[in-house]
């Protein structure tokens, strides 16, 4: 079912959203806020992936298949995630990512 | 009708995506990022993919920002305001944010994308669920094996991890506390 | 053909001794590990005169000569086909009779040392370390090539080092550790020298191969090779150099009078019976070489030898170190055997000098490693090393004394006492070949007397001087090493060395002549006379003889200033013009060029440490700056 508007504007649109991800994820010094920008960026793939999908090939199931094990990924990710935060901010007492710059403990 | 669907949407999404990431409180930016995923979900539908969309909404709406909500609320005071990191930091992101959009949007609209010509395929749950099951052509069961020992493993480190601490924690140095 | 294959366990046995004290020595009692060394020591002495025994009497002669026997060997290092190094056992008569000399006077240096080091700190180290001497030494003198004995030339040289600078918390005896082993080294150097050019031209380290009278080694000379010398003689005087450092000739002396610093029974084993004569011994054992190759090479050790016998007794005369006037005495004696040595001659009676020597070498371990331990009963009694601090110990001491008179006797020449049988020996063989070096050796006789009775009226008779606690008889373990010692001196002079061991192993006739044995007792006896004279009682002559021959006095006394000659030219010449530039080189080229290249990497990484930050965010800009640089390039500018 193509709905009229160009594939470009699908992409244009994941493109921003990118790099709205990676704005925040150089900007943002919370840890959290630092995740959530990188769920942005993961979402903006799965546009493009379903764009592509549906726009290119639409005989296929792949485009909309990444797009699932992508988003078990990053329910994965953001558990094991959080679960570091929890543990360093129980550690350091900050989740300021400036702040953790020690690579071991 | 679809036209007007996609601009509301499009504009959901960068406006609260750029939201998510400039606003200076922690919890609207998480309920800036609920929202740019419900409008994801929106496009989804639109995309005739209704099945990532309800998981969509389900896992990532209704689960991923539920667990940063409340990693929020335990690492940080609702109302802290994050004081804004250097002007310095934040326009060098800018600009490399702003010419890798540039670049990718001027990459875009000079390609030119040629569709097939064969059939779509309905995308209906019989159908997802058998490819995700098959071990034919077309079919995902080793994605589908890997993932699930990911989540399992993401799980168990999860919960090893954020397990309360051995006691050898005590005493390591403390970094700047605030 | 006897087997003689078990003496591999001679060497061996202090080998082991020496291991297992030294890696188990802590976790024995000090007592036991004593027991243990001295029980090595006398299974050792045993299997010494067992082999002794066997050698002499029941092995069979060609030509009524002794013959040398390779009891044991295989190569070590094989290099090539040709250059190989082995170890291994020869016996011939002299490292027979060495092994006798060696394990006798090892075994009652080690009964002494039990009395006399107790309570010392680090006694199982001390006979670790002794055992190890023993080892190296009787490794040395059973060697079957040059090289073998170079490598245990060096371990008694190590074992002295070790052994002199045994109190190592003293300075003096950390610096004279290290003068003896310096000067030494240096001397050893020399040998090397020789060692390698003599291999080189005759293809060999063998001994027998080397010392076989009408082999090629000894026929070809090696033609005319500097300042019209052979290629031989050069090689046997670097060879000799060695012996010269190992035996403390003039003019590598200046180690042996300071060597005196280490414990009592080291000097007696080490610095008086047994390395100190290694040199003599090497110039016996490449004797055939000397004799009938390098003529000239002999009449240099015949000339060092008594130079150094002159000077040695003379300061003798002056020392007031009960040790020091020993060792100068050693180094005389030593000198006396370099003597007979020189003027002997290959086989036949002209072959008398080199039995007088060993003669010696075996009659002076005998009662110079006697002295030594008298000596160091008197120093354990009295606590002091200077005669003008005793006098009249006599009462006090009457072991020692007895025996230390004896021992005086001895090197006095005194008839029927050993001594008197060897050095008449040597006075004959020098007075048959050169009558210059007889008047000088004759002379030395009598002040060998003189400040060996010297010595004795001053510690045992003199004035009686009052001590802080009554001197004591030492105990057991001190005074039997020094009963047995004098039997030996009374005894040694009636083996018949002439028949055991002379140049070519066959049988010396030889008799004592009167026309020389006669005046050599005459004169020993008048400088026991003299010292009397001065010394027996408290008396004026010898303040009024220093008084009146004030410089020449003060010249002797001071060794003829030869250490100082030697700190002069190393301190002054070799240091200021040779090793500081090196050092200078050394610090401000070599080390300057490594500091650089360590601070330059040191500023490098100083500055690009910035870059490793562990800043997440500004790793990720940089990976996102560069990812956009790069699809710029590929996709606008690489068209």
């Amino acid at each position: 079912m193509n709905s009229g508007i160009p594939i470009q504007y699908f992409l244009i649109l994941a493109t921003i959203m990118f790099f709205a991800g990676v704005y925040g994820f150089l900007t943002r010094r919370n840890l959290i806020t630092i995740l959530m920008s990188v769920e942005l960026i993961l979402n903006s793939v799965n546009i493009n992936f379903l764009a592509f999908n549906r726009y290119l090939y639409p005989h296929k199931l792949e485009g909309m298949f990444f797009s699932l094990f992508i988003i078990a990924v990053a329910a994965s990710e953001a558990a094991v995630a959080i679960a570091i935060i929890i543990n360093i901010y129980r550690r350091f007492t900050t989740i300021n990512v400036e702040d953790v710059n020690e690579l071991k403990f | 009708m679809a036209s007007i669907m996609f601009i509301l949407f499009s504009a959901m999404i960068i406006v609260f995506s750029i939201l998510t990431v400039t606003s200076r409180k922690i919890l609207r930016a998480a309920v800036y990022l609920l929202f740019v995923l419900v409008s994801t979900s929106g496009l989804y539908f639109m995309l005739n993919y209704q099945f990532l969309a309800a998981v969509q909404l389900t896992l990532y709406a209704g689960g991923i920002v539920v667990l940063i909500i409340f990693s929020i609320l335990l690492t940080s005071h609702i109302s802290q305001k994050f004081e804004s990191s250097g002007w310095k930091k934040n326009i060098f992101s800018a600009i490399a944010a702003m010419t890798g959009a540039i670049l990718s949007i001027i990459t875009i609209l000079d390609y030119t994308f040629s569709a097939t010509t064969e059939a779509a395929k309905e995308v209906n749950m019989r159908l997802i669920g058998k490819s995700l099951l098959s071990v034919d052509y077309d079919g995902y069961v080793l994605p589908f094996e890997v993932i699930s020992v990911l989540l399992l493993a993401a799980m168990v480190a999860a919960i090893v991890v954020a397990k309360k601490g051995a006691p050898k924690t005590i005493g390591l140095p403390k970094l700047n506390q605030e | 053909m006897i087997n003689f294959s078990y003496t591999i366990w001679i060497p061996l046995l202090p080998f082991l001794m020496f291991l297992l004290l030294g890696l188990a020595g802590h976790k024995l009692k000090p007592k036991l590990s004593g027991l243990f060394g001295t029980g090595g020591l006398g299974i050792i002495t045993v299997l010494s005169y067992i082999t002794a025994f066997k050698y002499f009497f029941t092995s069979e002669k060609v030509d009524g000569a002794y013959q040398k026997i390779t009891a044991l060997n295989f190569t070590w290092l094989q290099f090539t086909d040709k250059l190989h190094i082995d170890l291994g056992v020869l016996l011939d008569p002299i490292s027979v009779m060495m092994l006798v000399v060696i394990s006798t006077v090892s075994f009652m240096v080690h009964i002494y040392s039990l009395g006399y080091m107790k309570d010392e700190k680090g006694f199982e180290r001390f006979f670790a370390f002794l055992s190890l001497f023993s080892f190296s030494m009787l490794g040395l003198v059973l060697a079957t090539n040059i090289f073998q004995m170079y490598i245990f030339w060096e371990l008694v040289g190590v074992s002295s080092f070790i052994l002199i600078g045994f109190y190592y918390q003293k300075p003096s005896a950390v610096r004279a550790s290290k003068k003896a082993f310096i000067v030494t080294r240096f001397a050893d150097l020399g040998f090397l020298i020789g060692i390698l050019i003599l291999s080189f031209n005759t293809k060999t380290f063998d001994f027998i191969t080397l010392t076989n009278p009408t082999g090629s080694a000894i026929t070809q000379g090696g033609g005319i090779a500097f300042l019209g010398l052979s290629v031989m003689t050069w090689s046997m005087i670097f060879v000799f150099m060695g012996g010269v450092g190992k035996s403390a000739m003039f003019p590598f002396h200046i180690w042996l009078p300071d060597a005196m610093e280490g414990p009592t029974p080291v000097s007696a084993l080490i610095h008086a019976a047994t390395m100190v004569v290694a040199g003599v011994y090497l110039v016996a054992r490449m004797f055939p070489i000397y004799a009938l190759s390098a003529p000239v090479a002999l009449k240099v050790v015949a000339y060092v030898g008594a130079f150094s016998s002159l000077f040695a007794a003379v300061i003798a005369c002056t020392q007031t170190d009960i040790k020091r006037v020993l060792a100068y005495s050693t180094m005389s004696q030593i000198g006396y055997m370099m003597l007979a040595l020189g003027v002997a001659g290959y086989g036949g009676h002209e072959g008398l000098g080199y039995m007088a020597s060993m003669f010696h070498l075996f009659t002076h371990a005998m009662f110079k490693a006697l002295l030594f331990l008298g000596a160091g009963a008197i120093i354990h009694a009295v606590h002091s090393n200077y005669m003008t601090e005793m006098g009249g110990l006599r009462k006090y001491l009457p072991v020692t004394h007895i025996t230390f008179l004896i021992a005086c006797l001895t090197i006095a020449g005194i008839p029927p006492l050993s001594g008197f049988f060897s050095k008449d020996e040597i006075l004959a063989a020098a007075f048959h070949s050169n009558k210059i070096l007889f008047a000088v050796e004759y002379a030395v006789a009598g002040l060998t007397a003189f400040y060996m009775f010297r010595l004795y009226f001053s510690i045992f008779w003199g004035k009686e001087t009052q001590y802080h606690h009554t001197p004591h008889e030492a105990p057991a373990t001190m005074t039997v090493p020094l009963i047995i010692l004098a039997i030996g001196c009374i005894i040694t002079g009636f083996i018949p060395f002439n028949k055991l061991v002379t140049s070519d192993g066959k049988i010396l006739e030889s008799e004592i002549e009167m026309m020389i044995a006669i005046p050599s007792v005459l004169i020993g006896l008048l400088g026991i006379g003299i010292a009397y004279i001065m010394y027996k009682k408290e008396s004026a002559i010898p303040e009024k003889l220093a008084v009146t021959f004030k410089y020449s006095y003060k010249w002797v006394y001071n060794k003829f200033y030869i250490d100082e000659l030697y700190l002069f030219v190393t301190k002054k010449i070799i240091f200021r013009f040779i090793s500081e530039p090196v050092a200078w080189f050394d610090r401000h080229v070599v080390d300057a060029t490594m500091n650089a290249i360590a601070n330059v990497t040191q500023n490098v990484s100083f500055r690009i440490r910035g870059f490793q930050s562990g800043q997440l965010q500004k790793y990720a800009f940089i990976f996102i700056t560069g990812a956009i640089m790069l699809a710029i390039l590929f996709i606008y500018l690489w068209k």
